[in-house]
């Protein structure tokens, strides 16, 4: 079975891993490179804490599993010059401010029934967990299995692997399909045709243009999120701190300026704080508006941040669907072409289920995650965004 | 009245506020330094040997044209924003030193900015660039000329370019021992670029006769074609190895010899100042070699409302950035190219110019260079990132490399080594990036509480 996987970010990479190892002849192509775009643009969390009950938890709750074996794996077998993946299962704690208390208790509530462990803080704990803490924090919930890989190398660490294994790497723009209408056979690039028996669209945010160029119609956009970087410092963050005002972000669909916070530290010494949610396009000028609204929260969770200097920021676009769930299966109109993408702001975390996905309905791979509720066949991809 | 927003108080931003007040605008000049003259006219109240500084009346007269017209000018003022708006321009800065308890934030919203960030200079690693005592030709010079101070008893200056020439002088005024300046280009590199043409430079030979008259009063040596290709010490420097170097700036094998020296200063060049300027969404024309923002005869950049003076727009020395400065000030402003009082500055500047192109010809980095930099070289000092590591990751995406490497992630963010760093990845293979190291949103220290009191007062937050 020939394969051609669009896109080298972590879905991308992880899939061709999965494939290869299951025996596809995989080429994996893509305008850049390995991790030129969204997967070097993010963070590399790893959550179940902000996965409210439903398949998207499911899928959360799975990958998460995978990723600490994975990570284990891709790290063991690094070849020289090779990064690598820095996974790390440092926990998160979930914060409220007054009055938020009884919404953050009922969502973890919701989240235990679900298998999530999520464990209630006293003062004492949370003050001995994260001493720096604002001590205005009214509650605290700490997810233990909350972990994180660096997105980059995690992704170049994942396609390495895939390649050690045979896949091959093209760097070329995709700009249409090989075959007929109603059923692929490949790829047309900018450098030449690349024949295949399936073609996996990960290409991102872009993968509504690309389904386009390909004949198939899928509705991905693109929501700008940015993350500030500050300089390196003794560390004072010891666990990926959140404020649970992201509790409903996440799922809305409001276009205007959003921003739900995550504090942590880098083995570095920086310390990382994204992030915002914008519906704006492709546009590439976040401007200062997001990193204030940033700021100000993070402030507020840790006041010592006010004067830590801002060292950078960078910002990224998250791939997601109307109903803001990934989309992962056969595309209902074109045979021989999968879907892997909208994975909005957890990609990362989603890949290697998402892999297993792929696998599954490229190759029939056996698992034992339901397919049924990311299929592109389903309902909710036809609403409008 | 239109308002002007002049970025930079180096000559480019200094002539430029003169041309928007001679045109009849309102100035605000916002510069990160504790006093105007940017890195030509940079000084120290009493700390400041006259005979170091050259133009001095002209600086006078730009400061006296700013004292005396509608102009507010912020010193100590690092702007760490620059957007583009509906409206014209906006930019904010916080003035106050890093360490300062409070520091007071400015906001300044324009109807056109003039951009003249300048530049800084360039020293390309050298094995054992990152021990003590090795400074870069600015750091240098900036010393000698702010605070009186030499970097070393008996300092090695090497790298490409006549500004190694002031860099010895000043070392040499305060007191230092030039064992010699090494320059890179070899005699015919020189020839080509100076020789013909002689007429065009009419000022500039003056300027260089009197360098090379103050090298030969302090018995300095001058050598082309030569280099420092390794630094000498454990704790510190103890020398350098100097080697003659061909054309494309390879050592010639057989020509090494070691230097006794305590110090060394290493300028290969200069390196645009372009993150405000890419901020605004101008566009750059060049590329790791040398990137530079594109402007036409007028000094508009790509952008609507947004200008650009000086070494931002081309290495060219303080007179083009004078000259661009009144051109790009005086159009901001709203007047006319064709007009009167432009004609001098349009002279100068295409005088200016061809020196430029001179310079680029005579001094200009070549590739070789690279072949005096080891494997274990580290080439990004912030992350202590060497020539392997980056060499190793050439194949990806250069977001990918750095995040793989660290390369450029440091507390410069890549300003000391991003040139380098992309010269070593297009040398190893890797693909061409457009604007490589040089995008930096944040393009100055801001604490994260200056960033949040955004969101309090902005109402678009
Ligand atoms: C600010 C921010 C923070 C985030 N934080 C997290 C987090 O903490 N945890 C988490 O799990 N997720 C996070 N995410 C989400 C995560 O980054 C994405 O879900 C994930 O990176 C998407 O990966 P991808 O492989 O689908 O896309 P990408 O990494 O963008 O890869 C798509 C690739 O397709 C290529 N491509 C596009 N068009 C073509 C074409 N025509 N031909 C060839 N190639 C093409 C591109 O070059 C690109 O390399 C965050 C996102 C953002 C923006
Ligand atoms: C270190 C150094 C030493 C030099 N010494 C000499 C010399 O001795 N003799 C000689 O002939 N030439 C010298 N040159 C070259 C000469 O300085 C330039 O030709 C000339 O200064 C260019 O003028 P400019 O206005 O374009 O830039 P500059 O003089 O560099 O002025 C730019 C100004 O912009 C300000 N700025 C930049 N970014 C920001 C920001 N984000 N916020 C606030 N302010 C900002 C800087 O503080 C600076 O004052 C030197 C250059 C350098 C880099």
């Amino acid at each position: 079975m020939r394969v051609v996987v669009i896109g080298a970010g972590i879905i991308g990479a992880a899939c061709a891993l999965a494939l290869v190892e299951r025996g596809a002849e995989v080429v994996v192509v893509d305008r850049l490179g390995v991790a030129g775009e969204t997967s070097s643009r993010c963070e590399g969390n790893l959550l179940v804490s902000d996965k409210a009950p439903g398949p998207e938890a499911a899928l959360a709750i799975a990958s998460n599993a995978m990723w600490r074996t994975l990570a284990g794996r891709l790290d063991a077998d690094r070849r020289d010059g090779q990064p690598a993946t820095e996974f790390e299962a440092k926990g998160g704690i979930v914060v409220a401010f007054p009055g938020g208390e009884a919404a953050l208790e009922r969502f973890a509530a919701a989240q235990r029934a679900t298998g999530i462990r999520a464990e209630t803080l006293d003062a004492a704990a949370l003050a001995s967990a994260e001493p720096h803490l604002s001590p205005e924090v009214a509650h605290a919930v700490r997810y233990p299995d909350d972990a994180q890989v660096q997105p980059s190398n995690a992704t170049q660490a994942l396609l390495a692997a895939a390649m050690r294994h045979g896949a091959r790497l093209v760097v070329a723009e995709v700009t249409g399909p090989i075959g007929g209408p109603g059923r692929i056979a490949g790829v047309r690039t900018a450098t030449g045709a690349i024949p295949a028996d399936v073609v996996v669209n990960c290409a991102g945010p872009w993968s509504a243009e690309v389904a386009s160029r390909l004949g198939a119609r899928l509705d991905i956009r693109p929501r700008r999120g940015v993350i500030l970087v500050t300089t390196p410092m003794p560390q004072r963050v010891f666990h990926k701190v959140y404020d649970s005002d992201y509790v409903g972000a996440v799922g809305s669909g409001d276009a205007a300026l959003q921003t739900s916070i995550v504090v942590e530290s880098t083995p570095g010494g920086t310390v990382l704080i994204g992030s915002s949610r914008e519906r704006v396009g492709f546009d590439d000028r976040p401007g200062v508006a997001p990193a204030g609204a940033i700021a100000a929260k993070a402030v507020r969770l840790f006041p010592f941040l006010e004067r830590t200097i801002l060292l950078r920021s960078y910002f990224g676009f998250r791939p997601y669907a109307p109903d803001h769930l990934p989309v992962i299966g056969p595309d209902p109109e074109i045979a021989g072409l999968v879907h892997a993408t909208g994975h909005e702001g957890a990609g990362i975390g989603l890949a290697p289920a998402t892999a297993e996905l792929v696998a599954h309905a490229v190759l029939d791979a056996p698992t034992d995650l339901d397919p049924t509720p990311f299929l592109p066949t389903r309902d909710g991809l036809r609403e409008t965004a | 009245m239109t308002h002007v927003a002049i970025l930079g108080g180096g000559p480019a931003g200094l002539a430029a506020a003169q041309g928007a007040l001679a045109a009849g605008a309102r100035v605000s000049l916002l510069d990160e330094g504790d006093r105007l003259g940017g890195q030509f006219w940079r000084h120290h109240e009493r700390l400041t040997d006259p005979r170091l500084q050259h133009g001095w009346h002209r600086f006078e007269r730009l400061r006296d044209a700013l004292a005396r017209g509608d102009a507010r000018v912020h010193v100590g003022a690092s702007v760490w924003s620059a957007e583009a708006t509906d409206l014209g321009v906006r930019l904010r800065a916080v003035v106050g030193a890093a360490d300062a308890d409070a520091r007071t934030a400015v906001d300044v919203e324009a109807d056109a900015v003039v951009v003249a960030t300048g530049a800084h200079d360039l020293a390309l690693p050298v094995p054992g660039w990152t021990l003590p005592g090795v400074t870069t030709a600015g750091a240098a010079q900036a010393l000698a000329k702010r605070d009186g101070v030499a970097v070393g008893r008996r300092t090695v200056v090497s790298g490409a370019g006549p500004f190694l020439l002031p860099v010895a002088q000043s070392l040499a005024l305060v007191g230092s021992d030039v064992v010699g300046v090494l320059e890179a280009s070899r005699i015919t590199a020189l020839a080509a670029g100076w020789l013909p043409r002689p007429w065009e430079l009419a000022g500039k030979a003056g300027e260089f006769l009197q360098y090379a008259g103050g090298l030969a009063r302090h018995r300095i040596p001058y050598r082309t074609g030569s280099g420092v290709v390794r630094v000498l010490g454990d704790e510190r420097v103890e020398g350098v190895v100097v080697a003659a170097l061909d054309a494309d700036w390879h050592p010639i094998v057989g020509t090494e010899r070691e230097v006794a020296c305590d110090a060394v200063a290493l300028g290969h060049g200069f390196a645009p100042r372009l993150e405000a300027a890419l901020a605004l969404g101008c566009d750059l024309r060049g590329d790791h070699r040398g990137r530079f923002v594109v402007v036409d005869d007028a000094q508009r950049t790509t952008t609507a409302q947004v200008f650009a003076a000086g070494e931002v727009t081309g290495i060219a020395g303080a007179d083009a950035a004078l000259a661009e400065g009144a051109v790009a000030g005086f159009l901001a402003a709203g007047g006319a190219l064709g007009d009167p009082r432009l004609r001098g500055p349009v002279t100068a500047r295409r005088r200016a110019r061809a020196f430029a192109r001179r310079l680029e010809r005579a001094h200009g980095i070549r590739p070789g260079w690279t072949a005096w930099v080891d494997d274990a070289t580290i080439v990004c000092r912030c992350e202590a990132v060497t020539r392997r590591a980056i060499a190793e990751r050439a194949d990806v995406p250069l977001r990918a490399m750095r995040l793989a490497t660290r390369a450029g992630l440091g507390p410069c963010q890549g300003r000391t080594c991003g040139r380098a760093v992309e010269a070593i990845v297009a040398e190893a293979g890797g693909a061409p990036a457009s604007v490589g190291f040089d995008r930096r949103p944040v393009l100055a220290p801001v604490r994260i509480g200056e960033v949040a009191a955004l969101a309090a007062t902005d109402p678009a937050t």
